[in-house]
């Protein structure tokens, strides 16, 4: 009997190992291991045996019973594996085809520039304030110290709609409504996007509409110097942390000092390009201590408070920042170009 | 303003500064230099010559054949092709070598068979433009003086070595319409002193001025000062070289001596002057008056203007006699047979100057510094200084004293400073010892008192008023790159969005993340695209003057210029282009009240929204996929259950698929497809737009968010597949699920839609699938059963519905 079963487990690990697929290697199992199996018949005519020999046939059929279990579930896992690992090649893709595109859009770039400005001085505790485009006679000029007349009228080509509405030329007369608003009470601290409108032909550099960004801070002790730092900060948030400001002194009925601020020359160093007109300095904005007596029309009073007040073309900062060449692509809305300024962009 | 850096060292000690340095620091100090030019950067070898012979060119009759003396020991053959090149002729000289502006090499050449060494140079050739070159020599070579030596260099004879300046100039800074201005402003910079010219008394011939002329000003208001000086025996010449230079580098045309010494002045101290013929002024009275409706001037450029009341005129009594601080008469010109000078120095009202100056389109160099005012007290010095001249270039003699109408009151300006308040104004920290050293600079008197600052400002400087304007004085000879840079510290303020400006941010997100690019279009559109698109039929918001008809009129509706940007981008073969604007519209309440403006967002989407070909993928933009857009965007701000679709005529829209969207019962815009016909209009194809009212989508305060317990208990599901008219819409089914529905019924969602075989003629099939739940506990299949037949039958009645077999 020992032959037999040293015989059977030979035999079995044989036909284990050339088990070509699970279904054969369940026969082997069913075979050998089953009911009805050839171990089992051993087992079963044990009874024939001298009792002392028993035990031994016993442990015998037992080892050689696990011998062939542990076989089988080894060979299982090898042949599983086989079997995934065909799956998976099956399923094997070419991994270099276009993914399954999803549209996204994009802010235009203006909006681009004005968020970011937006942000930066929500940061700097300022509110965000807008106005209607068709302003009158009165918000537009006159209660920013431009009475009717003034020569500096001349340099605001103003689309008419009657003697007393017009489109707005700058951002200003929302400055003047908000600071109606704060019925001569301060800190206020705003900024004020839009549209604003003046009367040029549209040409690479002009545009009759255009986006203007504008700030504006009152408090009691508003310095000059507050004014340098904060547009200090803003070039540096705009066009980077090596961007030098410099002020010039200027005009504006409305503030009085009145600056304008260049910033360095990014295209040449310094050296002069055409860019800076050689002088190594751009042209960026208008700004300036607010004039008392702007403050006094709206309503605060010029001995407590002082303000300064800037004005941005966002147009001229987008075409700087990016490198645009002609002010027309911004209302032309080419997809191409729309489709150039990703939200994560600097 | 043009400056010449030569003509200014006469008041100035500038040997310590180049032209570009002092540009440089000009600019920082306060006026914009825009450019330094250096009339003599391209010039090489330009010498003075005589002309000892001139013939005609035997084979060229608009060319001679000149012999010039250029100072060596033979003349030269020299080719010149001027009209007015004659023997005797002192000219300027460029010989083979010589370079000229443009780049303009000049070489020894054979001009139709003769022999040229060189060129006969006109004044533009050497760079100068023409609207300055005085007639005479507009068309032709420059005669230089007679008493001009031949073979020397003509560059510093020209006055060509030079830098010259442009000034920039901001309205405010009217006195730097001057040389004198400008110097103040330089010596303030550099911290020079400043000459002024010497005005000698002048000896008189004896007669009295009053037996020449008087004057007198119908409305002070217009002319409150008035002078008149008599120059007699003048000889008209041209003017001496020097002073022809300077007017040209300066942008003015020399004519003779007397006008040439007017512009001078002009120049100089910025107070315009006229020269008048005497004798042709024909009475011994000036009259300053308005123009009567209808009057008429004939000016020197010889155009007949017809005048109206609001123009200023300088007559003899009774006829004009010129166009007060804008142009004189043609027929009290300065001529070569005058003989007798009326020279005129006012100050007139600025605001008349420039209505006469821009009703006419007369822009001259006295009209724009009367507009912007003169310096009061430069008057009667101006008028002085230019006698003087005239007696010294034109010879003559000066008649006694000085006729005038003087009604100008001058009050002297003073302000009062303290240093300390200036200080934090600046945010600088200046001593008072700094202050008193920047006025000196300024040459403003001042007393000071301890820490307040009494100055008397000048009358050149009448710009400056308050004491903000003395700040803005100290601070840039100070130095505006001298002040440090600080933030405000006063009050803490809480900056942020309002809700609606958080909300609006939320709604670009929601269209860009569904593909569309933010468009910015104009907000002025033509008349034929007034209320396209829109319900609005209110008279349109309209320009006065528009510059062109395509931006005349204030838009009702977005849609019209996103379908232009669409055109455009389908015309350069982008195809697919999915756009959104948020923008303003502008409805009209009436003649000069503000139109009420509305912000709308509006999109247009035309091409594949899904190309993904190798997959089989190509869906085009229709009806749904913007609706999906749509229904993304109203849930993101919570309006699902409040917003529905109703179908809708529209102009310019597709009447079958289009679609009012309601919040509530309000509708707040649309969505569909632009009707065929409008897109043939604006070539364009298969174009999806929507336009909805921003303000009203927005106005909604966002609820809390809160959580909701997620679903303990299983629920339950039923689709019905209902057969109904082709034409019931499937939401009023919808509605009556829910109605009928009741709370259990959480959700009802259309999923198969289908017309044709097995279904008859004029009728469609419609399924849906509802889920069942209760929060509290597991619902039967019984009940659930029962609330769905309780849906069929009650679907029945309403709309007639049969469940599908
Ligand atoms: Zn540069």
């Amino acid at each position: 009997m020992k032959e037999r079963l040293y015989g059977l487990k030979d035999e079995a690990l044989q036909k284990i190992s050339a088990a070509a697929n699970l279904k054969e290697l369940n026969d082997i199992r069913v075979a050998y291991l089953g009911k009805k199996g050839p171990i089992t018949e051993v087992l079963r005519g044990m009874g024939k045996l001298p009792p002392e020999e028993r035990p031994v046939i016993g442990r015998l059929a037992n080892e050689v019973r696990q011998v062939i279990t542990k076989e089988l579930e080894k060979k299982q896992k090898e042949l599983e594996q086989q079997a995934l690992e065909e799956k998976l090649k099956q399923e094997a893709i070419d991994v270099t085809l276009p993914g399954r595109p999803i549209n996204l859009g994009n802010h235009h770039p203006l909006t681009k520039v004005i968020r970011e400005i937006e942000d930066l001085f929500i940061g700097l505790g300022y509110t965000v304030e807008e106005g209607p485009e068709v302003e009158t006679d009165y918000y537009n000029f006159e209660a920013l110290n431009l009475p009717k007349n003034h020569p500096a009228r001349d340099m605001q080509d103003t689309f008419y709609i009657t003697e007393d509405l017009l489109l707005r030329t700058h951002t200003s007369p929302v400055q003047v409504r908000t600071m109606e608003k704060y019925r001569g009470q301060g800190p206020l601290k705003i900024i004020c996007p839009g549209k604003v409108f003046r009367r040029d032909d549209d040409d690479a550099t002009h545009s009759h509409q255009f986006m203007q960004i504008e700030g504006l801070v009152i408090d009691e002790n508003i310095r000059l110097s507050d004014l340098k730092g904060t547009l200090n900060v803003l070039a540096k948030k705009v066009f980077g942390e090596d961007c030098e400001i410099r002020l010039r002194p200027s005009f504006f009925p409305f503030t009085e000092p009145s600056v304008e601020m260049d910033i360095s020359c990014k295209i040449c160093a310094g050296e002069g390009c055409h860019v800076c007109k050689h002088t190594g300095w751009i042209e960026i904005l208008g700004a300036g201590m607010v004039h008392p007596r702007v403050l006094e029309m709206s309503g605060f009073d010029p001995k407590k408070y002082t303000g300064f007040a800037f004005g941005i073309g966002v147009e001229r900062i987008a075409m700087l920042k990016y490198g645009i060449d002609d002010i027309r692509h911004f209302y032309t809305n080419d997809i191409r170009f729309l489709k150039q300024f990703s939200a994560l962009s600097k | 303003m043009r400056v010449s850096y030569k003509w200014l060292q006469e008041y100035v000690d500038l040997s310590n500064v180049t032209p570009e340095e002092l540009a440089e620091k000009i600019t920082l100090t306060g006026i914009e230099v825009e450019e330094v030019i250096r009339p003599d950067a391209e010039i090489k070898n330009i010498i003075t010559g005589q002309v000892l012979e001139c013939k005609k060119h035997p084979n060229a009759d608009q060319l001679s054949i000149c012999l010039v003396d250029v100072g060596e020991e033979e003349p030269v053959q020299i080719i010149c092709g001027a009209p007015n090149v004659s023997a005797g002729q002192k000219v300027i000289v460029a010989k083979p070598g010589a370079r000229l502006p443009g780049g303009l090499k000049i070489k020894k050449a054979k001009i139709r068979g003769e022999v040229s060494n060189g060129m006969i140079c006109s004044l533009e050739e050497l760079g100068i433009e023409s609207r300055v070159v005085p007639k005479e020599y507009a068309d032709g070579i420059f005669v230089l003086p007679e008493d001009t030596p031949v073979g020397i260099d003509a560059v510093p004879l020209l006055g060509l070595d030079d830098a010259i300046l442009v000034l920039d100039l901001t309205a405010n800074r009217a006195d730097c319409l001057s040389m004198v201005g400008v110097a103040f402003e330089v010596g303030a910079i550099l911290n020079k002193s400043v000459h002024l010219p010497e005005v000698k008394k002048n000896q008189g011939s004896g007669e009295r001025v009053e037996d020449y002329i008087s004057i007198k000003v119908a409305n002070p208001e217009d002319a409150p000062l008035y002078t008149a000086k008599v120059i007699k025996n003048v000889k008209i010449g041209p003017s001496p070289l020097w002073l022809q230079n300077r007017l040209m580098a300066s942008g003015i045309r020399p004519h003779n001596n007397v006008v040439d010494i007017t512009n001078y002045i002009l120049l100089e101290y910025g107070q315009p002057l006229h020269a008048f013929d005497y004798d042709r002024i024909g009475s011994k009275e000036i009259l300053v008056r308005r123009a009567q409706p209808g009057e008429v001037i004939v000016t020197l450029d010889d155009v007949e203007r017809k005048l109206t009341e609001e123009d200023l005129l300088i007559t003899n009594g009774k006829e004009p006699v010129a166009l007060a601080g804008v142009m004189g008469g043609a027929n009290s010109e300065v001529t070569e047979e005058t003989t007798t000078v009326l020279l005129e120095s006012a100050y007139f009202n600025g605001t008349t100057i420039r209505k006469t100056s821009k009703y006419h389109g007369l822009r001259s160099e006295a009209s724009s510094r009367f507009e912007k005012g003169v310096d009061p007290e430069r008057v009667r010095l101006a008028a002085e200084r230019a006698a003087q001249l005239i007696v010294e270039l034109a010879g003559g003699e000066i008649v006694d004293g000085i006729a005038e109408f003087a009604e100008l009151e001058m009050e002297p300006v003073e302000i009062q400073i303290e240093v300390g308040k200036m200080n934090r104004f600046l945010g600088t920290e200046l001593a008072e010892d700094e202050v008193a050293a920047i006025l000196d600079r300024l040459q403003f008197p001042y007393q000071m008192n301890g820490e307040s600052v009494t100055v008397q400002i000048p009358s050149r400087r009448w710009d400056l008023a308050i004491p903000e304007d003395l700040y803005e004085e100290i601070a840039r000879i100070y130095g505006y790159n001298n002040i440090p840079f600080t933030l405000p510290q006063g009050n803490q303020t809480q900056g942020g969005l309002t809700q609606y400006q958080k909300k609006r941010r939320v709604v670009r997100e929601v269209l860009e993340g569904a593909g569309l690019n933010e468009a910015i279009t104009y907000s002025l559109t033509s008349h034929e695209k007034y209320g396209q698109f829109s319900p609005i039929t209110v008279e349109p918001v309209r320009l006065m003057m528009p510059m062109s008809e395509e931006h005349a009129e204030l838009r009702v509706s977005l849609i019209p210029h996103l379908l232009d940007a669409v055109s455009y981008n389908q015309a350069r073969k982008n195809n697919d282009t999915f756009l959104y604007e948020i923008g303003s519209i502008f409805i009209n309440r009436g003649k000069d009240v503000q139109p009420q403006e509305v912000e709308h967002v509006a999109g247009v989407l035309t091409g594949l929204y899904v190309n993904h070909p190798w997959q089989g993928e190509k869906i085009p933009v229709d009806f749904f996929i913007v609706k999906g857009v749509l229904e993304q965007l109203f849930a993101k701000l919570n309006l699902t259950e409040r917003i529905t679709y109703e179908k809708a005529v529209l102009d310019g829209m597709h009447p079958g698929q289009t679609a009012h969207i309601l919040l509530d019962h309000d509708v707040i815009g649309f969505l569909g497809k632009i009707h065929p016909e409008r897109e043939k209009e604006y070539d364009v194809k298969n174009v999806y737009a929507f336009e909805i009212n921003l303000e009203k989508l927005l106005q909604e305060e966002l609820p809390e968010s809160t959580y909701k317990p997620i679903p303990r208990f299983p629920a339950i599901t039923r689709d019905i597949a209902l057969i109904v008219d082709k034409d019931t819409e499937a939401y009023e089914l919808q509605k009556v699920i829910k109605e009928t529905g009741g709370k259990l019924l959480q959700t009802v969602k259309v999923f198969d839609v289908y017309e044709g075989k097995h279904v008859a003629e004029g009728k469609k099939s419609i399924a849906f699938t509802m889920e069942f739940y209760d929060p509290e506990r597991t619902l039967t299949d019984e009940e659930v059963n029962r609330i769905n037949e309780k849906i069929v039958e009650r679907l029945r009645t309403t709309h007639g519905a049969e469940l599908r077999q």
